[in-house]
């Protein structure tokens, strides 16, 4: 069966060599160190973060196993962890993941437009890439900003009172450089100084 | 009157780091603490303060280190709930944010009153840069003593670890943190055991809110007793209230426990009133997972009292004309504003975030979001609303976790309070099927 056939989450194990640098290993130890001895399973989330962020942005079966053995566990608990969590991205994803808040608060302040707006701005549906793989547009849930509302994060960085000449201003800077920005300022952390 | 507690001092420049926080009374409660009381005295001091837990179920904090079980030779824990997740609530971000050290110093206090060694704050892994924001905090405690072994010369040893979580709402669940703090899937334990007996690695274990322990220092300085002389009744203390909505000024704000809602709403020191002059239609007072309140009865009780922002206050009226102080969420609706797709919205949201452990949840769930998405579309029938409120009341009390209840009040009390909206959306499809919900123009140029 192909890949495309197959439309489990998981896809079919490829064989490919997974190997960590040294500085990832001595990371990746440091984080094992916080948690008592035997319990080394707890360093799983943080491992397979450090792991997506070492794999260009996404998981894979490979990565998953190798992950296992880094913390001697089987590869069905990593497995079991990394479908669970919505920020473990088990599909390949473009460099900059833009995540919409989609829940209450956002919604009546605008953030469906904000969603919309960026679909037609891409052309790409929610869940979706862009061809040159800069882009991945997701709908999320409650972003803890409520208070700047609509909001959205672009990998780590959160961007919020969020309109249209914003976004295009964001989406133009990211098209250009190959740093992620810092949002602007203004943001209700200021407002209330 | 103000009465600042978590927030004191947050004007001041460069309280983030450690210098500037000590300089103005920060870590005092560590020394006193450490060096002068013991462990049982400065419990017995918290259940004093009357403080309740400000994650949501407001249960009293004194009472809860009380039952950590002293019998049992295994290590004990403290554990930081820092998922916040619950939608409206952005208060402990803005605490760990602003004053991470208010956050440490009452997590030394606190693990020193419960005998733990090791304490982890366990974040929410949308909040990346407040792990940074801590690790920092952390690292500069180490340096000076405060963290690690013999901290100021006490003879006692604490470890605080920062572990981030991977975007699950139900983590927030105390139990469910406790199994993803372990590398697990966020799957909420059965209770009993509670933590306190059989939590992290099944050792003795307390979970508490962020807001819950940033008050723990001004416990241990003022005693507990000056604490609970703040506030009102049994609501003691402050509380972080995350104003968010249609709303002049969004924001996070202290208030003692108390104060009228409508000063709160209206007043040009917090909330500033609706937005563009429009009137209020109903509010959120905790937190997603409360039952919303119409204009009339947030403000007033049923029985024609002011409505204050209190445990007590805010619960007036039971679920049949009141609501739940929860985690301080504050999310404030005006007359434009359609409760049947912010409902629908909201139980969208639950249905993603079930863990899907307990049929009444995983199912019910997922026929409240298609049976009100089936509505909001102008494809609802009249007996879709009853069904609705019999779903609810099948998936409340009989689940797991109380994400069940979480799920199911906002629904029974969409439909209690404004049963009219949903009849409306069943009788003129045609008018709900082509209105236009919200439009970008208004968001421009602001
Ligand atoms: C579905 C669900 C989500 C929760 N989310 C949070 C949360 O994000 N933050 C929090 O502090 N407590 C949350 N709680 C409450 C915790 O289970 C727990 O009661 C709290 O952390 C205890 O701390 P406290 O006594 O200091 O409030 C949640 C509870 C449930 C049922
Ligand atoms: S109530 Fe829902 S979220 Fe809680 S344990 Fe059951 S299925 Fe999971
Ligand atoms: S609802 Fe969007 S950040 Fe909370």
């Amino acid at each position: 069966m192909s890949d495309k056939q197959f439309k489990h989450k998981l896809y079919v194990k490829k064989n490919k060599e997974v190997s960590f640098t040294a500085d990832t290993l001595a990371k990746i130890e440091t984080v094992i160190s916080h948690y008592p001895e035997g319990q080394q399973k707890s360093a799983l989330i943080p491992v397979l973060q450090i792991a997506q962020e070492e794999l260009g942005g996404s998981l894979n079966v490979d990565s998953m196993d190798y992950v296992a053995g880094l913390l001697h566990i089987t590869p069905i608990e990593v497995y079991e962890v990394a479908t669970f969590y919505s920020q473990f991205y088990l599909e390949p994803v473009g460099k900059y993941v833009i995540e919409v808040c989609q829940t209450g608060p956002c919604a009546i302040c605008g953030g469906e437009d904000i969603m919309h707006y960026l679909e037609e701005k891409l052309h790409i549906k929610v869940g979706e890439t862009t061809e040159d793989n800069l882009f991945s547009l997701k709908g999320v849930e409650c972003l803890g900003a409520c208070g700047s509302a609509p909001v959205m994060q672009v990998n780590t960085e959160f961007y919020e009172f969020l309109n249209i000449e914003k976004i295009d201003e964001i989406i133009a800077t990211l098209r250009n450089t190959s740093e992620l920005t810092k949002p602007e300022s203004l943001s209700w952390k200021e407002r209330l100084s | 009157m103000e009465r600042k507690i978590i927030l004191e001092n947050n004007d001041i420049e460069g309280i983030r780091f450690l210098d500037v926080y000590r300089q103005n009374g920060g870590y005092q409660s560590v020394e006193k603490a450490l060096k002068t009381m013991t462990p049982d005295e400065v419990v017995s001091e918290v259940k004093t303060s009357g403080l309740r837990g400000r994650g949501g179920a407001g249960f009293p904090t004194g009472l809860k280190w009380s039952f950590i079980d002293k019998k049992s030779n295994n290590p004990r824990y403290l554990v930081c709930n820092a998922d916040e997740s619950e939608p409206g609530t952005f208060k402990d971000r803005y605490l760990m944010e602003r004053i991470p050290h208010r956050l440490l110093e009452g997590m030394i206090c606190s693990s020193y009153a419960l005998g733990a060694n090791t304490a982890y704050i366990y974040v929410r892994g949308e909040y990346k840069y407040i792990v940074g924001i801590l690790n920092e905090a952390i690292k500069e405690c180490y340096k000076n003593g405060l963290l690690g072994k013999n901290i100021l010369g006490s003879h006692y040893d604490l470890d605080i670890y920062v572990h981030c979580g991977a975007g699950a709402y139900i983590c927030g669940e105390e139990t469910a943190l406790l199994e993803s703090l372990e590398g697990k899937r966020g799957n909420p334990r059965l209770k009993p055991p509670f933590p306190a007996v059989k939590g992290l690695y099944d050792c003795p274990t307390v979970v508490n809110n962020v807001e819950t322990l940033a008050n723990i220092g001004w416990i241990v300085n003022h005693g507990g007793e000056s604490f609970a002389k703040i506030g009102i009744g049994k609501s003691t203390g402050t509380k972080l209230i995350s104003a968010c909505g249609h709303i002049n000024k969004p924001g996070v704000y202290e208030i003692e426990l108390g104060f009228p809602v409508e000063e709160f709403l209206y007043s040009e020191a917090y909330c500033g009133g609706i937005k563009n002059g429009k009137e209020l239609k109903a509010v959120i007072p905790g937190g997603s997972s409360v039952p919303i309140l119409p204009k009339e009865l947030i403000l007033n009780t049923l029985k024609g009292e002011k409505r204050l922002l209190s445990y007590e206050s805010l619960a007036d009226g039971g679920f049949e004309s009141g609501s739940m102080l929860g985690s301080g969420g504050f999310i404030v609706y005006d007359e434009d504003d359609c409760i049947v797709r912010n409902t629908y919205n909201f139980s969208r949201f639950y249905h993603h975030e079930s863990c899907g452990q307990c049929s009444p949840c995983r199912e019910g769930t997922s026929w409240m979001d298609s049976v009100l998405y089936r509505i909001e579309n102008g494809n609802g029938r009249m007996k879709d609303i009853d069904l609705l409120v019999n779903i609810a009341s099948h998936i409340e009390g009989n689940t797991i976790c109380p994400l069940g209840d979480a799920s199911a009040w906002p629904v029974a009390a969409a439909i209690r309070h404004f049963r009219n909206e949903f009849e409306f959306h069943v009788e003129h499809p045609d008018i709900v099927r082509n209105i236009k919900h919200g439009s970008i123009l208004q968001y421009t140029n602001k």
